[in-house]
């Protein structure tokens, strides 16, 4: 019975041939280790935040007399609403852990050569959203730190020459943040940012599923293959890497259900604690500090003296990795045969960046400036010294099949 | 499409002339959208000058009202005060206040104000950097900011300084003084932020 509905459902919708081309005859390489796991854990966060966000429109009140009172009445007297807002509150953060792991992931392996350029370019876009969407979300809560932050934020663009100012009064639908910018910010944060990162994660997928995935050896499996037409070293992502990633959630969950039940506001780095304050247009709080997961850029804005300058440091730091395949001319992928200069690099790359992290949450200081300065150019140093040393570099020999 | 168009340039043509077409149409199309990101009438009608009674401030003292959304200062500077703005000349970027847009013309000088009522300062409580509200620091050579201040804002978001007119420190994060509104003197005690002549009139 139950087979012949599903047999009258595939003669009309390819589900069968949806399954087996994505999961039980989708070849992936035998060898992925730790670093794989957050590509799957992403879409499980990203479930998580959909679902919990659609529960948590459901007690909140978009506007500016309403929306912080909303958020109390959801942490009291919602039932079980303290648990859906720290979920999605956590989720946001371990969103953005998952991401910079499977980024760095991704530099490591050389992911992001020929031929999966495009991938990468969806990722990178995938990252400027999400940066758009929780920047958004945060000012939903209407607390000092989301108001002040945004007002930050948003005279970001007011630097831009000649239309900077009408731009920031574009964004913000009035002189200053208010209603209609609370308004706005929650359409796009529900509706539009979503459903963008929707499709994005789709052209992610979809690309990837047609070249096939990289791997610590940074080998193509496609080159050898049996008679049957299947790669020597690979196996079914069914069911192979579906138990894999599924003791990957299970710890993961573990993780997460700590910090949730137990460190919600993450020591102030999470749910800052001016934010337990209500919006005050006519106060700044003493000292304004991002979510940890946009520090790093903020120090780079704020080691620069000049205010376009900095505005323009800040966003380059994150464009210029669009354009990271072509800037690594080496065509070996993995890092376990190239150079020890490209493995410094690398290294210090990512030093830097949880260096500026780390400042950029900090008031500043001139030591703080001045370190800030330093780890900004190491930051950028990066791509300069990566150009030159993937021209001529001194690399082990790759092998022809998985080691 | 079909496989040889028996007229090949007339389909590339009517092809083109479709897709140009519609993309005037999309463009149109685009206008009601993002025009709607503009202020609402409400919003700028809330824009609306507010008036303030200013006769109530003591020497030195600085009151805060909200004009569109924004805080606004009103300080009744001491002579003291006065007398420190043109020995801070070389100390700041833009002394004479020519920097256009920054102020109405009428403001343009050492005080940033109306020359006939000097005293008081009206500034919008923005710093010009990245938006934080400054706080006012009369008092002269405090610990945290140097033997010489001589009173002023200063910005606790960035380090931004500003002395007692608005007028923006060399070496700070701002790039410009502090925004003076249009203003005008309805009485001698009430100031309206916003207003023009005609107001006064």
């Amino acid at each position: 019975m139950i087979k012949g509905l599903g047999k009258w459902v595939d003669d009309r919708l390819p589900v069968s041939h949806f399954w087996n081309a994505h999961l039980a005859k989708y070849y992936v390489p035998y060898n992925f280790n730790f670093w794989y796991y957050f590509g799957s854990l992403l879409i499980v966060v990203f479930v998580l935040q959909i679902v919990t966000g659609i529960w948590l429109t459901m007690s909140y009140k978009p506007s500016a007399e309403n929306a912080f009172a909303s958020v109390e009445y959801i942490m009291r007297d919602v039932e079980w609403g303290w648990l859906l807002r720290y979920m999605h509150s956590t989720g946001a953060t371990f969103f953005f852990i998952a991401v910079y792991l499977h980024i760095f992931r991704g530099m490591m392996y050389g992911s992001y050569k020929k031929p999966r350029e495009l991938i990468w370019i969806f990722g990178v876009s995938i990252l400027l959203v999400l940066m758009a969407e929780a920047f958004m979300g945060y000012l939903l809560p209407w607390g000092q730190m989301s108001y002040w932050g945004a007002q930050v934020i948003i005279s970001l663009f007011s630097s831009v020459p000649v239309v900077g100012p009408d731009l920031a009064l574009w964004i913000r639908g009035d002189y200053v943040i208010s209603d209609a910018t609370l308004n706005r910010f929650f359409a796009l944060h529900v509706i539009a940012l979503p459903l963008v990162l929707l499709f994005l994660i789709g052209g992610h997928v979809m690309a990837l599923h047609e070249v096939g995935s990289n791997n610590p050896d940074g080998v193509e499996i496609k080159e050898h293959k049996d008679s049957s037409g299947k790669p020597v070293d690979g196996i079914p992502f069914h069911p192979y890497y579906t138990v894999k990633d599924l003791f990957g959630l299970g710890v993961f969950m573990f993780i997460f259900a700590v910090v949730l039940f137990y460190w919600p506001d993450g020591g102030g780095l999470v749910l800052e604690h001016p934010n337990f304050t209500p919006a005050d247009p006519l106060k700044t709080p003493e000292h304004i500090a991002p979510v940890w997961y946009f520090a790093p850029h903020y120090a780079i804005l704020r080691a620069v003296p000049d205010k376009f300058l900095g505005v323009l440091a800040m966003t380059v730091a994150i464009l210029i990795l669009f354009v990271l395949p072509w800037i690594d001319r080496n065509r070996i992928r993995s890092i376990r045969y190239r150079s020890t200069a490209f493995k410094v690099n690398l290294f210090a790359f990512a030093g830097a960046f949880i260096g500026l992290g780390y400042l950029g949450t900090q008031p500043p200081t001139a030591l703080g400036t001045l370190s800030s300065q330093i780890l900004s150019a190491v930051y950028f140093g990066f791509f300069i010294a990566l150009f030159f040393i993937s021209r001529r570099e001194r690399t082990k020999p790759v092998p022809e099949r998985l080691q | 499409m079909a496989d040889s168009p028996s007229n090949p340039a007339r389909r590339r043509f009517l092809t083109g002339a479709a897709t140009a077409v519609g993309a005037v149409g999309v463009g149109f199309a685009a206008v009601p959208f993002l025009s709607s990101f503009q202020p609402s009438a409400k919003a700028e009608a809330a824009g609306a000058p507010v008036d303030v009674n200013i006769g109530k401030l003591s020497p030195g003292q600085m009151t805060t009202v909200s004009w569109r959304g924004k805080p606004v200062f009103l300080v009744n500077r001491t002579e003291r005060m006065l007398e420190s703005l043109p020995e801070l000349n070389d100390k700041v970027q833009d002394p004479e206040s020519r920097v256009v847009d920054q102020q109405p013309s009428y403001a343009s000088n050492i005080y940033r104000a109306r020359e006939e009522n000097k005293r008081y300062l009206v500034v919008v409580g923005i710093c010009t950097h990245l938006g934080c509200a400054p706080t006012y620091r009369p008092e002269v050579a405090p610990e945290d900011l140097g033997q010489d201040w001589k009173g002023g804002f200063f910005c606790p978001c960035h380090g931004s300084k500003f002395d007692i007119s608005g007028r923006v420190y060399k070496g700070v994060p701002a790039p410009t003084n502090l925004e003076v509104p249009q203003y005008v003197y309805l009485s001698e005690d009430i100031i309206r932020v916003g207003g023009t002549e005609e107001d006064a009139a």
